[in-house]
């Protein structure tokens, strides 16, 4: 199939690639550009694995072509630590062990990153609701919630009880959002 | 003087005998209570920028230059014969760069010789037929649909139950049986048992096939050096996979390295040696360039393992006061097309209860689907569900409280061998886990309001988890006063670089930041096992602490000489050395600086168990559900987790792995199951849209506790297992909250809302007629 130049904006730097039309945005960005820090779990839009924000929106990479981005700020887990210093959400997600294997991670900070900046103060259950299309199979989700509020400057701290480690929010079950 | 021992090893409920070399000075644990600056201690994870930073390359990452990519052709009949292999048509492809197929490639047997790498003869859905190499994927994809392969299609079986049936179609010449014959346990007479018993409880329980769905998918990326193999590959076993690689290859253990740095989950699916590893070295070999295979998500569910489904016939005969007399576990569990060994179904019958008279037999079958693999706690998951439902169903006959029947029949020893346990922390666990949940003075049974339905229910856990020999450790002490700790082990996610660090700074007196921990390269570490049967920590962690205590005692010993003084005088905490004979404080980093580039390294092996004492964790959990008896659904509340694994190095690791494990527990329990239409052999649900893992708003309220008392016994940290136990008594423990608030049992896993309307509609006729 016929190459063609495309032009990306991501992290705020123009770059021209040239690939075939069917390209994804997530191989342009991981393959051609060399942001491997969006992950790819399924490529079929079902894990959210590959988030990342097309003007301040997240979208699964793997769902766009890299031809319908053209010229649209992408934005990668790579621009969100500024000059040396982590986002305060990545701050936050280290803080709470917010992640265990860490491969959903970018894409969980990307989903907490679109909510926060459109919705600075979120309830949990807001929070719960926009990460929910960002799977994590080792199960991470109190602590995350935790960071995300956290991250938010709402603190849900718990003490620490010696031999007896609690540590999660009041939360609600299955059947949310059906 | 290095000493040769003969000591023995559990792995998932099996034992094992080996040989082992152990070295080193023996520790004993630090004491309960001690004093301990960096263990025990909530430490976020050394690692953790580079996985908050998109820095941290998992195989998935690699990219090297000139590196191509592989894709694989899978078979879409479940047993077929492969005819002619039409390959020119996408040989031809601009960018295709090799086709292998059986006909092109060694024929290199895999899986114990249960076949070849590519082979004539397919037996699932998915099964390998040749693989693609091309400059892109994309490439590669056009390439699969451009080859044509002639199959002539067998007969085939699905379900394990019609496979054992005479006369069924034959994954194997041998048969349907793995290894040819049912796998049996029995003390005690059951026969005698029973008659003995007041009252009997049966019932036949079953489980669905679930399917890992790590989110780094399997893979490997392969370059030859020379005639030199260099592998990263996402495995939770470096030295497993080189060791493998390099028989089958026929090369020299130092021509191949293999790397895993960073593991996106694994969970036991990554345990052995994968095809898409061996098709990337012949690939790369092949072609003289980097060759790269990553599984995609319907492959990694069709062909990269899964945990068997079981059907268990499972039989309790007990006294008035609850003492059981008796209990038989007849079980049949998948093993799909192919199996190493199968999963310990029966592993809590035989060890979870003082019972005098057990007899657990299990038939492993072969079926034409996808090969079975260790996931998380395997057969015990299934064995638990079986075993805790019945003990309610026998607590509810005899009118006792659940959790009484199971204080009742507590094992005071291990059943199997008599022998006393290192530690049992499980009372503690049931007390603290009832207090949590609030579980005496609970509401009554079948409380409603509307068409809600409230009920709990409990169910324990027990679990290997000792860890063991051989695990080796150096630590090297850098002229700048920092250290980094060597081994070949692997974090699969769980956070054991961070453990590690603790445990060396600990013994280093220096402080975690100044530690760096180096992990996952056959060529850098020194042997650790591989990442599973919850013992990593266990195996590894001593040894690192006994290479930092011979890299602390070559420090004294170099200051003694550098500052003149006596060693005996010396000590050093927080990197100072301190001693009544020099006035002012003097640095670690200002000694080594004087030896100039001298480099300490402190080696440490891990010793062997103790002999004549049963070593297991231990846990209960508890769970709150809210049924909905118009829609079937079932919410759970809260959940209360308590496990014993004896010394807790880092709470908030330990409590992540809890959580994990309960949250993986609940989709085993309530949503995930794969689903197989048998008139094709066809996995329906191969994709995260239809095989339902859970979400963030699946999470309940989940309160983890840790008993967190050191096991004097085990090893010189007095730590077991964490890993696995917390996902194995979940599903128990909602499906009796389920029983608790609906009034009527669901033996089936998942108890999705067809199951639960089902079961009230059942109740609903009993109570009619």
């Amino acid at each position: 199939m016929q190459k063609i130049p495309i032009r990306l904006i991501v992290n705020g730097l123009p770059h021209t690639i040239h690939v075939e039309p069917r390209r994804t945005l997530l191989d342009a960005l991981r393959k051609d550009l060399g942001f491997t820090g969006t992950k790819k779990g399924c490529d079929e839009g079902t894990c959210g694995a590959c988030t990342v924000l097309l003007n301040g929106k997240p979208i699964y990479a793997c769902m766009a072509l890299a031809l319908e981005c053209e010229g649209i700020p992408v934005e990668t887990i790579e621009g969100m630590q500024k000059d040396d210093k982590l986002h305060p959400i990545q701050e936050a997600f280290i803080q709470e062990d917010a992640l265990q294997c860490g491969f959903c991670t970018p894409g969980q900070i990307m989903a907490a990153k679109a909510l926060l900046d459109q919705n600075p103060r979120p309830s949990p259950e807001e929070v719960r609701k926009a990460l929910v299309g960002n799977l994590c199979r080792c199960g991470t989700y109190p602590k995350i919630l935790k960071a995300v509020l956290s991250a938010a400057g709402q603190s849900l701290t718990l003490p620490l009880v010696v031999g007896s480690y609690r540590l999660s929010p009041k939360g609600r079950g299955r059947g949310e959002g059906d | 003087m290095l000493k040769v021992i003969k000591t023995k090893t559990e792995f998932e409920g099996r034992w094992f005998e080996e040989h082992v070399v152990v070295e080193g000075e023996g520790l004993s644990s630090w004491p309960p209570g001690a004093d301990l600056k960096w263990v025990g201690k909530r430490e976020t994870r050394i690692d953790g920028r580079e996985r908050v930073t998109g820095r941290a390359a998992f195989t998935h990452d690699i990219q090297l230059p000139g590196m191509v990519y592989g894709k694989i052709l899978r078979s879409p009949h479940p047993h077929a014969k492969i005819g002619k292999i039409e390959t020119g048509r996408a040989e031809n492809l601009a960018g295709v760069l090799a086709v292998l197929t059986y006909k092109n490639i060694p024929r290199i047997p895999f899986r114990v010789g249960q076949n070849f790498v590519l082979n004539e003869l397919v037996r699932f859905v998915g099964d390998e037929v040749a693989c693609i190499l091309a400059e892109d994927e994309e490439v590669c994809e056009d390439a699969i649909d451009a080859i044509k392969v002639e199959y002539e299609p067998l007969p085939f079986v699905i379900d394990p139950v019609e496979a054992l049936e005479p006369g069924a179609p034959r994954v194997w010449p041998e048969g349907n049986l793995f290894n040819g014959r049912p796998e049996v346990y029995e003390r005690g007479e059951v026969q005698k048992g029973f008659a003995e018993s007041d009252i009997l409880v049966e019932q036949v329980f079953k489980t669905q096939t679930g399917l890992h769905n790590s989110m780094e998918t399997h893979g490997s990326v392969a370059v030859w050096e020379g005639d030199r193999l260099v592998l990263w590959d996402s495995t939770q076993h470096v030295f497993g996979v080189r060791r493998e690689i390099a028989s089958l290859l026929r090369l020299p253990l130092n021509k191949v390295q293999v790397i895993k740095k960073y593991m996106g989950g694994g969970f036991g699916s990554k345990n052995s040696l994968g095809k898409y590893t061996l098709l990337a070295a012949l690939g790369a070999r092949r072609i003289g360039r980097p060759v790269k295979i990553m599984l995609d998500r319907h492959e990694e569910n069709l062909a990269a393992g899964n945990r068997p489904t079981s059907i268990q016939h499972l039989k309790i005969g007990a006294k008035r006061d609850g003492a059981l007399t008796s209990i038989d576990l007849r079980a049949i569990s998948g093993a799909g097309a192919y199996a190493v060994y199968p999963a310990a179904v029966g592993g809590p019958v035989r060890q979870l209860y003082a019972c005098p008279n057990v007899k657990t037999e299990q038939y492993s079958v072969f079926t034409h689907t996808g090969p079975m693999s260790p996931f998380r706690g395997p057969g015990y998951v299934e064995g638990t569900f079986a075993l805790e439902s019945l003990m309610d169903e026998l607590a509810n006959r005899l009118e006792m409280d659940p959790l009484e029947i199971r204080l009742r029949n507590d094992a005071k020893q291990d059943p199997i061998t008599g022998q006393l346990y290192s530690s049992k922390g499980l009372k503690e666990a049931y007390e603290r886990g009832a207090s949590e949940i609030q579980w005496h003075g609970r509401r009554s049974s079948n409380e409603a309001t509307g068409s809600k339905r409230y009920g709990k229910g409990m169910a324990s856990q027990i679990w290997g988890g000792s860890g063991g020999p051989p695990a080796y450790a150096f630590v090297k002490l850098n002229s700048d006063g920092t250290a980094t700790v060597l081994t070949g082990t692997q974090d699969v996610g769980t956070g054991t670089k961070t453990v590690l660090a603790q445990i060396a700074a600990e013994e280093l007196s220096l402080s975690i930041e100044r530690i760096s921990v180096e992990i996952g390269d056959t060529q850098v570490g020194p042997y650790s096992p591989i990442s599973a049967g919850s013992m990593t920590l266990a195996s590894v962690g001593p040894a690192v602490r006994i290479a930092a205590y011979e890299a602390r005692e070559q420090l004294l010993d170099v200051a003694a000489q550098v500052l003149e003084i006596p060693r005996e005088t010396l000590t050093v905490e927080d990197g100072i050395l301190k001693s009544p004979a020099i006035k002012e404080q003097v640095s670690v980093k200002d000694v080594l600086s004087e030896v100039k580039n001298f480099m300490i390294i402190g080696r440490g092996a891990r010793s062997p168990n103790p002999e004549g004492v049963s070593i297991h964790t231990f846990g209960a959990q508890f769970a709150e559900v809210e049924v909905d008896a118009e829609t079937g659904e079932v919410k759970v509340v809260k959940m209360v987790a308590v496990h014993d694994s004896g010394r807790v190095i880092n709470p908030m690791t330990v409590s992540s792995q809890i959580e994990g494990g309960v949250l993986q527990g609940l989709g085993f329990g309530l949503t995930e199951r794969r689903i197989i239409d048998h008139r094709m052999g066809v996995v329906l649900n191969a994709d995260l849209e239809n095989y339902d893992v859970p979400t963030a708003l699946d999470a309940p309220e989940i309160i983890t506790g840790m008993i967190d008392r050191p096991d004097l016994h085990v090893n010189n940290l007095g730590v077991k297992g964490a890993g696995e136990p917390p996902i194995i008594p979940t599903a128990a423990a909602v499906a009796n909250a389920v029983a608790d608030a609906i009034g009527v049992r669901i033996r089936e896993l998942p108890m999705t809302r067809d199951k639960v309307l089902k079961a009230l509609s059942q109740r609903e006729v009993v109570e009619t007629e």
